[in-house]
């Protein structure tokens, strides 16, 4: 381990973004997510790379659009409003099977919303980021420590399946200051023969393209993207377990509804229910399998979440409705705190025998 | 002692932190003490997250009515003319970070170097990545007198890794911060430690001011 930094969840992925060999950062302000674009507006210039203040976030996707066609690193970010305004971009990135690293940094919505920590845009992330048949791959940091690795795994992915990865963060990881190791390990290259970087002469031209104009050939574009997906499914899905081993009431929940759910746990614990945790740090993929097998031995799940409920269809899913799935949530920038975790696994203990 | 006191620093130096801790102790001293959180940069954490205890020690607090809510306005309230205009008040100042974030002190300054009855406390946490050295926290130390209209008069080493901090930690800053005092001609003034840390700190580091650490949220520890 390298020496310790005292970072703030926004910091942290910059940085890594940095080491990661990121040159190219396009962005417009908002908060909570703004200290990404003042770090790498200091750290940029430093390091020979480009940070460009755009003067939309519509101008900053299509930017990084540019960027990755050429086959370079490169990374937008932005909170929930702003992520919105780049879906078209996002659907474009996906049609061209370019790689590229978006960072959203959640508030409350929908709408203008506010500036307090939000998972509400689970759906957007996992299910909608834009028109048409796709999926980016999605993770989602619990500690400041993690929004550096999962910056460095995120443009690794992108790379390895030509894709987006997105970090959904929320605003509480973004701000929050904890020690993070910077010692991210070696930068893995990938070669992109299909990038456009000029054919000298030696070679046919790249084209970098979302459209076809013959539907047989956009079809087998689309079936080849979901083999790629499928693969993805079975080989990267990530999450953590915590007490899962013998627990009757699985909580899950992710980045902050994850820490709280900890401190519950415990609490839990220490009454005589056993209470576990499942983390997914991969949201898309979603980890289904440890899911399922842990409906084997559970009695029910919790689904904690900084929205109205949006993951839970996927912990529904994931167990066929084998369980019932109990929802502890709190929405528009609030987080549920420990106690009211505490009372959703005791009410899950109470009902959970039932099923 | 100065009547006024103003922190100022690199972004998450823990100026919140010392204020806070600076005003519980000049109010626990008795006497009448105002504090005015001029942050315009930070959305989260500020001064108003400890309002309950400020409140109850008989503190004023002086803050943007949007702090801690849901809109992102960097706007300062009037009342903060009270630092300057009600003499009566001890008052503890919560600069915003980095220069962006003294700027807002302009609207004071003039005020504030007529009267000159003030500290202005730079706090600099070497673990932060990018004041790890002297060189590069005397460079913010600058920008920061540059943007506000006010020299400093004094450094706090207030090197920290959040809650995890050893002794060993903040005794390991103390060469960097001794350099950054010669070299910007103030006195480090004093060490900030954690209250439970105060023991074990090395005695060859002078002036040690135990702290406490004011943390929102069920969710830090982890």
């Amino acid at each position: 381990m390298g020496d310790k930094v005292l970072m703030k969840g926004n910091e942290a992925l910059a940085e890594a973004a940095i080491m990661a060999g990121c040159r190219h950062y396009f962005g417009y302000p908002i908060t909570p997510q703004t200290e990404v674009a003042a770090y790498l507006a200091k750290r940029m210039p430093l390091v020979d790379g480009t940070f460009l203040q755009a003067e939309s976030e519509i101008a900053a996707i299509n930017m990084v659009i540019g960027v990755a066609s050429a086959g370079k690193r490169v990374m937008t970010s932005s909170s929930s409003p702003g992520i919105s305004l780049k879906s078209e971009g996002l659907s474009y990135l996906a049609g061209c099977d370019l790689p590229a690293l978006v960072i959203n940094v959640q508030r409350g919505g929908p709408g203008l919303g506010g500036i307090q920590p939000s998972q509400s845009d689970y759906f957007h992330a996992t299910r909608g980021a834009g028109h048409g048949d796709f999926h980016m791959l999605v993770l989602a940091p619990a500690s400041v420590q993690e929004m550096a690795s999962l910056v460095f795994k995120g443009f690794d992915l992108a790379d390895k399946y030509r894709m987006t990865t997105m970090i959904l963060a929320d605003g509480t990881i973004g701000q929050m200051m904890e020690p993070v190791s910077l010692d991210m390990g070696e930068v893995k290259h990938y070669d992109k023969p299909w990038a456009v970087t000029g054919t000298k002469g030696e070679r046919t031209h790249n084209i970098v393209n979302s459209l076809s104009l013959l539907p047989e050939e956009l079809e087998q574009w689309n079936f080849k993207r979901y083999e790629r997906y499928a693969e993805i499914e079975k080989n990267e899905a990530l999450y953590e377990s915590f007490l899962t081993e013998d627990a009757d009431i699985v909580i899950v929940a992710f980045g902050v509804a994850a820490r709280v759910a900890r401190n519950a746990i415990v609490a839990a614990r220490a009454k005589g229910i056993k209470a576990g945790l499942i983390r997914p740090i991969t949201l898309w993929p979603f980890p289904k399998s440890a899911l399922k097998e842990a409906a084997k031995t559970a009695k029910a799940f919790v689904s904690v979440e900084l929205s109205m409920g949006q993951m839970i269809e996927d912990i529904e899913l994931a167990i066929r409705c084998t369980r019932p799935v109990l929802l502890c949530n709190r929405a528009g920038g609030m987080i549920p705190t420990p106690e009211e975790v505490l009372a959703k696994i005791e009410k899950a203990d109470r009902i959970g025998g039932e099923n | 002692m100065k009547r006024v006191t103003l922190f100022a620093g690199h972004y998450g130096s823990g100026k919140t932190n010392l204020a806070v801790n600076y005003a519980l102790k000049l109010a626990g001293s008795g006497l009448k003490t105002l504090i005015a959180d001029l942050d315009i940069v930070n959305p989260y954490f500020r001064t108003r997250d400890s309002q309950t205890e400020l409140d109850e020690a008989g503190i004023r607090i002086i803050v943007s009515p949007y702090a801690n809510s849901n809109v992102d306005v960097p706007a300062l309230p009037d009342e903060m003319y009270a630092v300057t205009d009600d003499k009566s008040y001890h008052c503890v100042i919560d600069v915003g970070g980095d220069d962006r974030g003294a700027l807002a002190l302009g609207r004071l300054s003039p005020a504030l170097r007529e009267e000159n009855d003030f500290d202005m406390l730079f706090v600099v946490n070497f673990y932060r990545p990018l004041t790890r050295d002297w060189e590069s926290a005397l460079t913010v130390m600058r920008e920061i007198e540059l943007a506000s209209g006010m020299r400093f008069t004094g450094i706090v080493n207030n090197s920290n890794l959040g809650q995890l901090t050893k002794a060993e930690d903040v005794a390991a800053t103390d060469v960097r911060a001794r350099e950054l005092a010669a070299q910007s001609g103030l006195k480090l003034l004093t060490t900030t430690v954690k209250e439970e840390l105060a023991a074990k700190t090395p005695d060859s580091i002078e002036n040690i001011t135990p702290i406490r650490l004011h943390f929102r949220g069920d969710w830090v520890i982890y």
